[in-house]
């Protein structure tokens, strides 16, 4: 692993390894793509420290801020990580703590997703920095993101102030060699000074509070410690470019291809809110135009006066949508430069879509739906189950905890119909804890007619299988108190909840009608679908592993399993060919058994 | 540094395949043998079954991605991504694909896997095949060898006695295919 010291780290890992080597004692989390590998790694390099560290998936972001938040102010160093809209579940607390300030250092990661990869916005973290009115660092790589957690930590206690980290998917994603520091213990004990004038603040005192606020930020943008540096000292001439993220990156690697090292000068922003005062003004004072490249808003360029002699962003010259991708980024400094370059770019050619695994019990789960209520409104939500979409069985999607508000929403608006369609909600365990049981209790006050159907895989699936509040386990595999679904339903005050097996494809479907007709007389009904996920190795011991199917002759090839069951490991052989089963993908859940109308799937007993 | 250990290769597959290994592999290869590395890969939704792919830059470079037009190699764990990922290629450079068809750096992995009894080891089939295989003047398409792997899987999957074996055995398998092979 290590050559000269040096090991290979995704970026996630490199900013769990320095929160463990910056004395950072209590670290909270909530999964997210691309945030989520880092309490992972945090739980993994705990070991390398003498002293204690908590460390824990909370059971959503804004609570997982708030512990983190009350470790800083009981003097400790604290961090939270999450994904950019996991931030907007803890936007609430991280407004306040920004006037109220910390004791202890407390660095918030937001991993942003530009693309995006795998989220439903593009939105900028560092712009809710802005409206928070909190410094933050903007990392290029896996190396420079290690090193920003020390920086940020600095900046934290010299100002007693919270500090974003906002790496972006490309560097939380990628690997890197870099050489790990020394781990320093915490030497401190936790101790929290009263003081309601600042930590229970009434309005009164909160507009002294964002004076002091703006005073901070005014001292953070004049430390020399996070100026932005110059890439290329040698270089002269009337025009600048400035970036910062992963777009910084991309610059060098294009100043060198396009050989303008040495003729265009280049800044990277290191922390681009609040911008230092006196670089806008050099720049201002060196150049004649500007050229501003990050991600994903014009964050730095809104920040910099005389819009005339600046692009970017707010000025059409770069897109406001999508990724800033190395070719794009060759292109904009080329022409930037004079030079009449253009980078090759990939064809568009549709990918393959992803798709729910073989065997996934999310997939039995929808199909029981569309079979109990073929004419139903379905609202979904964030996960792996978003997917149901490809079966038909999604229809929206708008985030954590939606599914059930929404469904309200349309029970409400089609009450007074003749008819109103029937309305299913799905909704994941982990995303049900998260935001799902307010709405919940929402239904029960209000008798909203619909079915809720939890899939509960018991595992967080999508983001690599953390531990879920019914799992009674910690980040790091240590036991926990498990919570109780079914007692948690009841406890909302749920008057039909009952537990379905999805690869009983007909005993879920029945159960499924028998919720439709209580909840459309009586208010909500719950059915949770339960069944392991098939990736999920810590429940390899309940997983159902059973030979595949075998097709008989009776297949006529009529297409079905394949359009509405639509498992990879059904493959249709051509046209009233029998379809095939790929044995290497499929697990043996032998639901397709059930969903073949002319009975020609056989099951194989092992 | 000469022109072999400065490299870049995308790796291509679908959610499910092992990009991701490979990918590893490779860099933890680089770092061993005292080459700075960056890579870049797919995560979360895409890796259900989607679209994977990878990059890896070998050599002092200063960001993940790979432009297109720009890689020395591709490793190909599905053919159909060629329409979508071959463009990556430089004019010079080469691929290694898991096809049953006869193409210039084709490889029958997923035949080879199973005959292994591994059908899930394509992954370390191929890349197996282009560290064995050479080009037409006999240079090999990779920064590293065959060992480097080795090394590299002892050290990554040194934990997991099974999964270590059969990754070794599929990667000694595609290197015995691509030992013949000119590409």
């Amino acid at each position: 692993m290590t050559q000269a010291g040096r090991e290979l780290m995704m970026g996630n890992e490199a900013m769990a390894r320095a929160l463990v080597e910056n004395g950072c004692s209590l670290v909270t989390a909530y999964p997210g793509t691309p945030s989520s590998e880092i309490l992972a790694a945090v739980a993994r390099y705990r070991a390398l420290r003498a002293d204690p560290m908590h460390v824990q998936w909370a059971v959503n972001e804004k609570v997982a801020f708030e512990i983190a938040y009350a470790g800083s102010q009981a003097g400790l160093r604290t961090a939270v990580a999450m994904k950019q809209v996991g931030l907007n579940v803890a936007a609430d607390p991280l407004m306040s703590a920004a006037y109220m300030g910390t004791v202890g250092g407390f660095v918030v990661i937001s991993a942003d997703d530009p693309g995006p990869h795998s989220s439903q916005t593009e939105q900028d973290s560092r712009m809710m920095a802005m409206m928070a009115k909190i410094p933050v660092l903007d990392p290029d790589s896996p190396r420079q993101a290690h090193q920003m957690v020390g920086l940020a930590y600095a900046i934290s206690e010299s100002y007693r102030i919270p500090v974003m980290l906002r790496p972006t998917t490309r560097v939380c994603h990628s690997r890197q060699d870099l050489a790990p520091g020394p781990v320093l213990g915490a030497p401190r004990e936790p101790a929290f000074q009263k003081d309601p004038l600042r930590w229970a603040a009434t309005p009164k005192f909160r507009s002294t509070l964002h004076g002091e606020l703006e005073a901070k930020l005014a001292r953070i943008a004049a430390d020399p410690s996070t100026a932005p540096v110059r890439l290329n000292p040698g270089a002269a001439g009337p025009r600048a470019l400035v970036a910062s993220g992963v777009a910084a990156a991309h610059v060098r690697e294009a100043l060198a291809f396009l050989g303008l090292q040495e003729r265009l000068a280049a800044y990277q922003v290191r922390q681009p809110f609040p911008l230092h005062p006196d670089f806008i003004a050099h720049l201002m004072a060196a150049y004649d135009e500007i050229l501003v490249l990050e991600e994903t808003t014009g964050i730095i360029e809104l920040q910099l006066a005389r819009r005339d002699r600046v692009r970017g962003k707010q000025s059409g010259h770069v897109s406001r949508v999508g990724e800033l991708s190395p070719e794009t980024i060759v292109d904009h400094v080329a022409d930037f430069a004079g030079l009449s370059v253009k980078a090759p770019r990939l064809p568009a050619v549709p990918g393959r879509r992803p798709t729910l695994c073989a065997g996934c019990p999310h997939r039995a789960s929808f199909f029981a739906i569309k079979k109990a209520a073929p004419k139903g409104i379905y609202t979904s939500d964030i996960g792996c189950y978003t997917l149901g979409l490809n079966l038909g069985a999604v229809d929206t999607v708008l985030c954590m905890g939606a599914a059930i508000s929404q469904a309200a929403g349309f029970c409400h608006a089609f009450r007074h119909t003749p008819k109103p369609p029937p309305v299913v909600a799905t909704i994941g365990d982990s995303t049900f804890f998260h935001a799902g049981v307010p709405a919940l209790i929402d239904t029960v006050t209000q008798q909203v007619p619909f079915v809720l159907v939890i899939l509960d895989n018991r595992t967080t699936a999508m983001t690599g299988n953390q531990p879920t509040a019914a799992c009674g386990t910690g980040a790091g595999g240590e036991p926990l108190q498990a919570v109780d679904l079914e007692s948690l339903v009841d406890g909302c005050g749920v008057r039909f909840r009952r537990t379905a097996d999805p690869y009983d494809l007909k005993g879920t479907v029945a159960l499924l009608r028998e919720a439709l007709v209580f909840a459309r007389e009586n208010g909500p009904a719950v059915v949770i679908c339960r069944r392991p996920c098939l990736l999920d190795r810590s429940r390899r011991a309940e997983h159902l592993l059973r030979p595949a199917p075998t097709v008989s002759p009776a297949c006529d090839g009529c297409g079905f399993c394949v359009a509405h069951f639509e498992c990879p490991a059904l493959v249709a052989a051509g046209e009233k060919e029998p379809i095939r089963i790929d044995a290497a993908l499929c697990s043996g859940c032998h639901v397709c058994v059930a969903v073949c109308p002319k009975n020609a799937i056989l099951a194989v007993e092992p | 540094m000469n022109t072999r250990s400065r490299q870049q290769i995308v790796i291509s597959g679908v959610g499910g395949q092992g990009v991701l290994l490979v990918t590893r592999l490779l860099a933890e290869a680089a770092i061993a043998l005292g080459e700075p590395v960056f890579t870049s890969e797919t995560h979360g939704m895409a890796q259900r079954g989607g679209t994977v792919l990878s990059h890896l830059k070998v050599g002092g470079f200063h960001g993940p991605l790979i432009r297109p037009g720009q890689a020395d190699g591709l490793l190909a764990l599905k053919e159909e991504n060629l329409e979508a990922h071959g463009p990556f290629l430089n004019s010079g450079g080469w691929m290694v694909v898991n096809t049953s068809r006869d193409l210039p750096g084709s490889v029958k992995a997923e035949q080879i896997a199973s005959e292994l009894g591994n059908p899930r080891a394509v992954n370390l089939v191929l890349l197996g095949f282009a560290l064995a295989a050479r080009t037409s003047k006999g240079q090999p398409l990779l920064f590293c060898q065959v060992a480097d792997i080795e090394a590299a899987i002892q050290r990554t999957l040194g934990d997991r006695p099974k999964m270590r074996d059969g990754a070794l055995s599929a990667l000694a398998a595609g290197a015995a295919a691509g030992s013949r092979r000119e590409i």
